[in-house]
């Protein structure tokens, strides 16, 4: 069974369609990607997953129907969003960010929360040096580490990222990148949302590639980045 | 010319009322914060609470008593169609089992005349919770509408608010007892004890607030809501759980506002909307972001409100809410505006 299953999802905004009829599987445990061009409806697709904003299709997460519940009760359960706009908490610290992004575990003991912390600030040393410092004074790419953090933070079973490499310098990207190697070997599956296709491929087993709101080719990624189309597409004809 | 002991009386006045409108002016900044909400109904708890304050007299009932149940009754109902399973419990606790309790309490209580304090107490217990209740049935529902659309609800709430406070309390005015007989003199500034009670209340309400939204986790997720709304949703947080939790701040601190200026003024059963009004001004100095700028702006309405009283009594309200032009012009021109989400 997959962890996530969505299926035959569609968005409309104001009659126009952004995303129509997708469908997207992603097992426990693996990398699974979306790679597509800007306006593709990458962004509107996770937006529907996460239930930010109203859509049509069924969304499945770990055999349950969730696409009745409000992205407070999906998180809950497990699903986590990293997005493009980061949204984090501008005139709070670092720190609290971080606490905040434990909310789901409210019940749990400081102490528990501190470990996360710890965790946190292992995979993203750089935040560890900022903890004190407002989220809104740091850089893009400190930006994107604490965005994805307060993400993990709460544990997730599902960490859904949108575009992690938008905007920053290739240095960070790679980091960026390393740092969701290092999460599948700890067992969080993560949907990857990218432009950066050639990226995007390597790192996960699975991908889809969104056109016009529409799905053209799904399958194994190294297929994938082996399909002339793609490469012609998003990799660029040097191969 | 005005000689130094009229000028520190008005000036003493001017932040006794100050503190008042600064304890509103967060309320008001808060609910905004959280829920992009202009409560304007926060006159009438104000209101309802010095009234209830005045009328206890250790034999009736407090009548608003009626009115919290009702909008229980009518906010449960409006609940109940969606709710299902353990969301139907809550819902029927919190507005059926809690004004219910509420009621059971004082009615145990008030015959016990155990003095000003619990008669404090009392007024806040029946009408804070109006706050909550007026949420769940006015603006919970309307939470992802604009500010507008908001506001105007604001504005119907408060018209009918206003319109049952006449009703339950009567066309009557009333003022409550001084907490304190008490007299503080210290040199030409003489203190009655209930200014002093007044700003020992707001202070420690402020010290409360601070500590609550800096220490807790309930506090934090009220804050990030209030930063950002999808990041609070984004991490777990039900925003109309912290739209609640903000409008029971709002009733509290408004309700003690209300028993604290019983005793200063009398109050009828709108009243308050000229009260919390300059609360709103203080809190639009604030940008309704700022707690601090709308806390000292509040005081500075205060004290421009009863040198306006002294100097020319007749144009006082007037010339307090003309000081609200000066300071939107300011802020236009910096260009700092509290701008509608998305």
């Amino acid at each position: 069974m997959s962890l996530l299953d969505a299926q035959n999802i569609s968005v409309a905004y104001r009659g126009v369609r952004a995303v129509e009829g997708v469908s997207i599987a992603v097992q426990q445990g693996e990398i699974a990607s979306v790679i597509g061009p800007n306006g593709a409806g990458k962004t509107s697709l996770l937006a529907a997953l996460m239930g930010l904003i109203p859509s049509q299709g069924r969304v499945m997460f770990d055999g349950h129907d969730i696409s009745h519940l409000p992205t407070e009760a999906r998180v809950e359960r497990g699903l986590a969003l990293v997005p493009e706009s980061r949204d984090l908490f501008a005139t709070m610290t670092v720190r609290e960010n971080l606490m905040l992004g434990a909310y789901r575990h409210r019940g749990e003991g400081a102490a528990k929360r501190r470990n996360g912390m710890e965790e946190a600030f292992d995979l993203f040393p750089r935040l560890r040096e900022r903890a004190e410092q407002l989220a809104g004074t740091l850089s893009g790419g400190e930006r994107q580490m604490l965005a994805m953090g307060r993400a993990l933070m709460g544990r997730p079973r599902l960490l859904m990222l949108d575009e992690p490499s938008l905007g920053l310098a290739p240095l960070i990207v790679r980091d960026i990148f390393r740092t969701i190697a290092t999460l599948r070997e700890k067992g969080v599956s993560v949907l990857l949302v990218e432009q950066n296709a050639r990226a995007a491929l390597a790192l996960s087993t699975h991908a889809s590639v969104l056109e016009n709101g529409s799905v053209t080719l799904a399958g194994d990624s190294a297929a994938l980045a082996a399909d002339q189309r793609v490469t012609e597409l998003y990799l660029g004809a040097a191969h | 010319m005005m000689d130094t002991s009229t000028l520190l009386a008005l000036v003493q006045d001017g932040v006794v009322n100050g503190a008042i409108y600064a304890l509103l002016a967060l309320a008001l900044v808060l609910v905004f914060a959280v829920t992009r909400t202009i409560f304007i109904p926060v006159g009438e708890i104000v209101s309802f609470a010095a009234l209830t304050y005045a009328g206890l007299d250790g034999k009736t009932t407090p009548p608003v008593l009626a009115l919290t149940m009702g909008l229980g009754l009518v906010a449960f109902l409006r609940g109940a169609v969606k709710a299902r399973g353990r969301a139907l419990m809550i819902l029927a606790l919190e507005t059926l089992g809690l004004p219910a309790t509420v009621t059971a309490i004082v009615m145990a209580v008030v015959p016990m005349q155990l003095g000003i304090v619990a008669n404090a107490a009392i007024a806040i217990l029946c009408v804070a919770p109006l706050a909550p209740l007026l949420y769940r049935i006015a603006f919970a529902p309307l939470a992802e509408a604009s500010v507008l659309v908001l506001l105007i609800a604001s504005v119907g709430a408060h018209l009918a608010l206003s319109g049952l406070g006449l009703l339950v309390f009567g066309p009557e005015g009333a003022r409550g007892d001084a907490f304190s007989d008490a007299v503080l003199e210290m040199g030409p500034i003489i203190l009655p004890g209930q200014a002093i009670w007044v700003l020992a209340a707001t202070l420690a309400t402020m010290i409360g607030l601070w500590a609550f939204f800096r220490f807790t986790l309930a506090g934090a997720a009220l804050r990030a809501t209030a930063i950002n709304r999808r990041g609070a949703r984004l991490v777990g947080i039900a925003t109309d759980q912290a739209g609640l939790h903000a409008f029971w701040l709002a009733g509290l601190i408004a309700a003690v506002s209300g028993v604290l200026i019983a005793p200063l003024t009398t109050i009828y059963y709108d009243g308050g909307f000229l009260i919390g009004l300059k609360g709103f001004v203080a809190a639009i100095v604030g940008g309704l972001v700022s707690y601090p700028l709308a806390a000292l702006a509040a005081i500075a309405v205060g004290i421009l409100e009863s040198f306006a009283a002294f100097q020319a009594s007749a144009f006082k309200e007037v010339i307090v809410f003309a000081g609200i032009i000066p300071v939107l012009l300011w802020r236009s021109l910096r260009h700092v505006s509290v701008e509608d989400e998305e």
